[in-house]
């Protein structure tokens, strides 16, 4: 494979930054003590404080799972850090001028500023800080709409019907390792409700920063879709660059009631490590909504960083005519690895979903996709139509499908399209006789790959994965 | 505009061109005929730069400039363009968005400022109708599922669009019917002018019927073994290349 391809992908990572912010970090370690004192520092009320225990239990006697295509030595569970908050939080400041100005300064780095006449127009975001949500942007104006759209550490005060109703609902406490211990664990994360019948008048967005050496990033995201409304989320994601492997442990359930479509988008650009594999997130993440009777629910995601990737947001089609997608694009370069994929259980008569997968594996890399299509009983008419493609650039990275089919009704119609591309020197060759440099070359090819999942983003974000992707492509000098 | 002197190359470590020379001037239309496999791809390869053809032996001067200097990119930016053979696929990317992006970084080079979309969209728009080709071939993937006589088409639409000095077409006519001969013939004589030049390389006696070359070179076994005027198409259109068998064989020697 050509030499200018391999320079075209020597990758810098631009949020590697550390942010120098005095935290309160709790000493690494997991017990029952631990998460007690989350509790406490949350000042949750003892039914959240039951809740996490019986999850921590159920953790306990659990097994790490070993099935997916990753390598990666055990990970100590006693060696992370499981609260960091930046002191300045510890008095909730009420405004965003009472927020530590070097938190501020830290998201317009990142291209995310916080207050709202910079703000794109259109978009809240919730900021959420190693454990802790920093500021909620726009609430005044969604409130007007009855939209909830807060921290879910306060919603658990503020909101504790809905919390109670909801958590745990769709992964349950017990549902996987990770889980389990997220569920035990959790620190912070967005929590939404739209109610019946409302269309969300801006887009949601909650940006996730780990800064803090040796902490877990536990985040726990719940998106409530009342009857008939809609809500459009992104969510984003990065850390600084650190030769330690960090941990990241979310949960989020989507819960779409009839007639209601949530859309889900992340771009997931966690530090991947470097060139040999050194450091890098570890992205272990289960994401899953429940559809009621003609509920859609989609699945966006860009997946650029981690070291490793263990991630796939799913759909439980359990009202009829209900709607699951997924939309993928999974890039994979130096010494990452990624498992990913989807889940589609179709409960429901005339469910149907669409699965389109793109990964994209450079350098030493390893792309799997990993997708499940269930047609259950009383599915019937139910179909899926899933699209895998894989493109390999250079011939050390590897491209993995593995799709499971299980068909409990006749009448139901699984379709399934497999596809292995390379970039080719001739398309290579092509560009650069036609005036492109080979990392413009390389960058083009590669998104015209993941059109079809581009399109399916917020149109403000698809410009930013487009250029995240030419980013996390870009030859730096030297 | 392009000096070839005593060029030597290979590919893979195979020699393919052996010690050709060639004299272009602005404004002229060479035609390079010859047998399969006597390099004329290669060396249309060799002068865009590409990987892996590897120049041994000689010099190649193009408007002053060493050209073997240069990069891929920076050879296409200085104004030699290479219509291919056989053109490849991007699928995803669009004719439009390609060419636009194309367009620019020549633009870039000769400090003029990128086209906006609207621009380029009239500008494409022309040349699309020029090669005869349906509007919405701007919107499809560059050459994907294109039939073979389309991406010739598409090949001189892009040719058109970017305006090169030294235009190298490579089997441009290869596969085309009757009418899309014509068009694309068209298609190169519209652009014709003093500043630029041509090197077509053809089988077919017929093209240059439609695109009246200054000069017929036949390329052998690596090399230039006659050189002629426009009639030395014609007599190879009756003689093939039979008589090349001893000559190419003293050249070997
Ligand atoms: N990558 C390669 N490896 C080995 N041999 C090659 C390679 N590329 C070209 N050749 C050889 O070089 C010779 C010249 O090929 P070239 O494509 O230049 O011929 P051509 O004159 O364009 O022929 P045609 O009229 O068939 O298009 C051929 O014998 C071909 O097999
Ligand atoms: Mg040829």
């Amino acid at each position: 494979m050509s030499e200018q391809i391999e320079q075209a992908l020597a990758r810098k990572y631009e949020a590697g930054f550390v942010s120098n912010i005095e935290s309160e970090t709790f000493a690494v370690g997991l017990d029952e003590e631990v998460i007690r004192r989350i509790s406490t520092m949350k000042n949750e009320p003892e039914w959240m404080l039951q809740w996490r225990l019986k999850a921590y239990e159920s953790w306990l006697k659990m097994e790490e799972p070993e099935w997916a295509h990753l390598h990666y030595p055990k990970i100590d569970y006693q060696s992370i850090s499981y609260y960091s908050a930046p002191k300045s939080m510890k008095d909730k400041p009420k405004s965003l001028d009472e927020v530590d100005p070097e938190l501020l300064r830290t998201y317009e780095k990142l291209g995310i500023p916080l207050h709202e006449q910079q703000m794109l127009a259109g978009v809240a975001v919730d900021a959420v800080f190693d454990s802790v949500s920093v500021v909620t942007t726009f609430r005044e104006k969604l409130e007007e709409a009855g939209v909830i759209f807060c921290p879910i550490s306060e919603a658990v005060h503020k909101y504790p019907e809905l919390v109670k109703k909801y958590l745990g609902t769709v992964v349950p406490r017990s549902d996987n390792y990770f889980a389990a211990l997220n569920s035990a664990v959790f620190t912070d994360g967005s929590f939404v409700y739209i109610p019946k019948g409302v269309r969300c008048p801006m887009e949601l967005s909650t940006y996730f920063r780990i800064n803090e050496q040796n902490t877990g990033q536990f985040e726990r995201t719940l998106i409530v879709a009342d009857e008939g409304s809609h809500v459009s989320y992104l969510e984003g994601c990065t850390a600084p660059q650190r030769d330690e492997n960090q941990l990241h442990a979310a949960v989020v359930e989507l819960v779409a009631m009839d007639n209601a479509k949530i859309k889900y988008s992340t771009v997931q650009n966690w530090y991947p490590g470097d060139e040999e594999g050194k450091g890098g997130i570890y992205n272990f993440v289960t994401k899953r909504g429940i559809c009621h009777n003609n509920a859609h629910i989609s699945w966006t995601q860009v997946e650029t960083g981690s070291a490793i990737t263990w991630k796939y947001p799913s759909c439980v089609l359990k009202g009829d005519n209900s709607v699951g997608e997924f939309y993928s694009v999974a890039l994979t370069r130096g010494r990452q690895q990624a498992d990913t994929g989807t889940k589609m259980i179709h409960l429901g008569k005339n469910t149907k979903s669409t699965i389109i997968s793109k990964g994209i594996s450079a350098g030493r890399s390893n792309n799997a996709y990993r997708g499940l299509v269930q047609m259950g009983p009383n599915s019937d008419g139910a179909r899926n139509f899933t699209q895998c493609d894989s493109l390999l650039i250079g011939d050390q990275c590897g491209a993995h499908t593995f799709p499971y089919i299980e068909s409990r009704n006749p009448s139901a119609i699984v379709e399934h399209e497999a596809t292995t591309s390379k970039v080719s020197d001739e398309q290579l060759f092509l560009c650069q006789q036609r005036g492109l440099d080979a990392e413009k070359a390389v960058s083009m090819i590669v998104n015209g790959f993941c059109k079809e999942v581009f399109k399916e983003l917020p149109m403000e974000f698809a410009v930013e994965a487009g250029k995240l992707l030419e980013i996390s492509l870009e030859g730096s000098v030297g | 505009m392009l000096k070839i002197k005593n060029l030597h190359a290979s590919v893979e470590d195979k020699t393919i061109i052996k010690g050709l020379d060639l004299n272009i001037k602005p404004g002229e239309v060479h035609a390079i005929m010859g047998p399969n496999g006597a390099g004329k791809s290669t060396l249309g390869y060799v002068l865009s730069g590409r990987e892996g053809y590897e120049v041994s032996e000689g010099s190649v001067e193009f408007k002053g400039q060493d050209l073997l200097e240069m990069d891929i990119e920076e050879r296409a930016r200085e104004g030699l363009f290479l219509a291919f053979q056989y053109p490849v696929e991007i699928p995803g990317v669009s004719n439009m968005e390609f060419m636009k992006e194309s367009v620019n970084a020549m633009r870039k080079k000769q400090g003029l400022e990128p086209l906006t979309a609207a621009e380029f969209l009239k500008k494409a728009k022309e040349a699309c109708k020029q090669v005869n080709l349906p509007l919405d071939f701007l919107k499809r993937g560059v050459n994907e599922g294109f039939s073979g006589g389309e991406k010739k088409r598409n090949e001189i639409m892009q040719m058109i669009l970017l305006e090169p000095k030294l235009c190298i077409l490579d089997e441009s006519d290869s596969g085309l019917d009757i009418d899309a001969l014509q068009v694309v013939a068209n298609g190169v004589n519209s652009q014709r002018s003093p500043e630029r030049s041509f090197i077509v390389v053809t089988h077919y006696q017929r093209l240059l019927d439609y695109i009246k070359p200054d000069f017929v070179h036949i390329l052998a076994d690596g090399k230039i073994v006659k050189s002629g005027d426009a009639s030395l198409a014609l007599e190879v259109e009756k003689a093939g290349y039979a008589w090349l068998g001893d000559k190419s064989k003293e050249a070997g020697a």
